[in-house]
């Protein structure tokens, strides 16, 4: 194998045993910046869970009026109610991460050549999220 | 304030036992003093087989990378009289191989970094009359804060898929990767592309954040790496939408093979 | 040769899925999860809804957000399975129930939506 450092050296130093440690499956615990990680990771999870949850809400629609009721009604039972809370929890958590770290990727550049700050796009993302639940609620609660 | 602070400095010497030990040291403390200090009295006065890497103390030469109660840091720049009582536990930087001691072999991260080719690529080269390649402000500012890397790997030592996936390139080679990508003299993205955009490349990175976190030069390699993904992912679709610039490639791929098969 | 990299496509399904989700699952989930079954605001009737779910632009809307939050889920997961728990032996083992998961979820959301 040739080292990219060295590509003429036809000898090997004395070479002194190295310690290798390996990676705990416990390393998201060691700190708390992976526990968070992780946390984000897994709220993947429970946004899975909500499509599902929708999924069967379309399937309650698309009989009649009476599964849409009994789609209501199940969806008050403890365990679908504690599983939905925790699910907003971490849908809400998903959110604002998200919303936050995305101006990370996004270098904009305003017209005129500046950059436009970080916190200017993570201000607009949170105007959008706000537009946008209020559309969602018009719709399902107004008129 | 105490004026004496106990440090705990892991220990590793392969010519006598196979694991890391953790030996105890009683330094003074006064209030300039910095972990680096702490071991350099240890080394001068009481005990001189303590290895260590260290060099200019004042944060520009990224040697001295150590993982101190926990956190990677630079000891040229953590102050003891920041933790307190004590005691400090002092480890070599994790991720990494021991060497011996505190040392670290950085072996890996060199390999990686020559492999993104940190330097300006020109499809043609300005003759040395013709002047310098003259730059703006802006054009500078796209890229400076990426130049400010100093090699030191504390992004190396916090990144836990580095850890995880040994062929992971790694923070500081993607973000170098992009401070040539984003220099206006520089014509070589799409060579550094090819080499980036793959598993053990950007791909690899799930965007844990804590290489920022680390980063004594505020380099924000993270940020790098996500810009570098939807610039890859764009040149990505392009590459489906406009595929006559994919065609010249492969061309010019085949006919540089075929060079090669005739020169040898 | 970027073009025979699947990862870009599947990043730009994962980074589509996150912004959708972040925007819409919040008033979704409070509403239809949680504020509708404890009866803090009344249900939306089955008829307005299902007016609202006949327009073209909610179902595509709907649709779009069903499939994308899946494979926002589907690489999330297979990263946090892989990376998290270490269990690279069972690589293809993951990407089948990550990705075929959501292959899976979005038909099913396709196939309600288009019948409605």
């Amino acid at each position: 194998m040739i080292d990219p450092l060295r590509p003429h050296a036809v000898y090997h130093d004395y070479h002194p045993r190295w310690l290798r440690r390996r990676v705990s499956t416990y390393w998201w615990l060691e700190r708390w910046p992976y526990v968070k990680f992780i946390l984000r990771e897994i709220s993947s999870v429970f946004v899975a869970w909500f499509v599902l949850y929708l999924i069967l809400l379309l399937r309650a629609m698309n009989r009649n009026a009476v599964a849409y009721q009994e789609f209501l009604d199940w969806s008050t039972r403890p365990w679908v109610l504690l599983l939905n809370v925790i699910s907003a929890f971490f849908i809400v958590f998903h959110s604002i991460t998200w919303l936050n770290l995305a101006p990370k990727a996004m270098v904009v550049h305003a017209p005129g050549g500046r950059r436009v700050p970080p916190t200017v796009i993570a201000l607009s993302n949170y105007a959008a999220l706000v537009v946008a639940s209020v559309l969602v609620a018009w719709l399902l609660l107004g008129g | 304030m105490a004026d004496r602070i106990v440090m705990e400095v892991a220990r590793y010497r392969p010519e006598d036992t196979n694991e890391v030990t953790f030996q105890q040291f009683e330094v003074p403390c006064p209030k300039d003093w910095v972990v680096l200090d702490g071991l350099n009295y240890v080394k001068d006065q009481l005990d001189g087989t303590l290895s260590y890497r260290w060099s200019c103390r004042m944060g520009v030469c990224g040697s001295c990378g150590m993982t101190v109660n926990g956190e990677p840091k630079l000891t040229c720049a953590t102050f003891l009289s920041d933790y307190g009582a004590g005691p400090i536990r002092i480890e070599p930087l994790k991720n990494f191989p021991i060497v011996r001691d505190l040392v670290v072999e950085i072996g890996d991260f060199m390999r990686k970094l020559v492999s993104v080719k940190p330097w300006i690529i020109r499809d043609e080269e300005k003759p040395v009359a013709q002047g310098e390649y003259l730059q703006t402000p802006a054009e500078l500012d796209e890229y400076k804060q990426y130049s400010m890397c100093i090699n030191c790997m504390l992004c190396y030592s916090a990144c836990p898929i580095y850890g995880l996936e040994p062929g992971f390139i790694g923070p500081a080679a993607i973000a170098l990767a992009q401070r040539y990508n984003l220099d206006s003299r520089d014509h070589g993205s799409e060579e550094r592309m090819d080499i980036l955009s793959h598993h053990e490349g950007i791909w690899g990175c799930t965007f844990v954040g804590e290489c920022t976190e680390v980063c004594p030069k505020h380099v924000d390699p993270a940020g790098a790496i996500q810009r570098y993904k939807l610039s890859a992912s764009l040149a990505w679709l392009k590459s489906f939408v406009a595929p006559r610039g994919a065609e010249q490639e492969e061309e010019e791929e085949a006919q540089e093979e075929e060079t090669k098969e005739a020169a040898s | 040769m970027a073009k025979r990299e699947l990862e870009p496509l599947l990043w730009l399904l994962f980074s589509a899925g996150g912004v959708l989700s972040a925007l819409l699952m919040p008033s979704l989930i409070v509403l239809f999860g949680v504020a509708i079954p404890l009866q803090w605001v009344h249900h939306t009737p089955y008829t307005r809804l299902l007016a609202v779910l006949h327009n073209p632009l909610t179902r595509v809307a709907l649709f779009a957000l069903c499939m994308l939050s899946l494979f926002h889920w589907a690489h999330r997961f297979r990263y946090t399975l892989y990376d998290g728990l270490q269990i690279k032996h069972l690589n293809e083992l993951i990407n089948t129930f990550c990705y075929g998961g959501a292959i899976a979820g979005s038909l099913a959301a396709g196939y309600w939506l288009s019948r409605l």
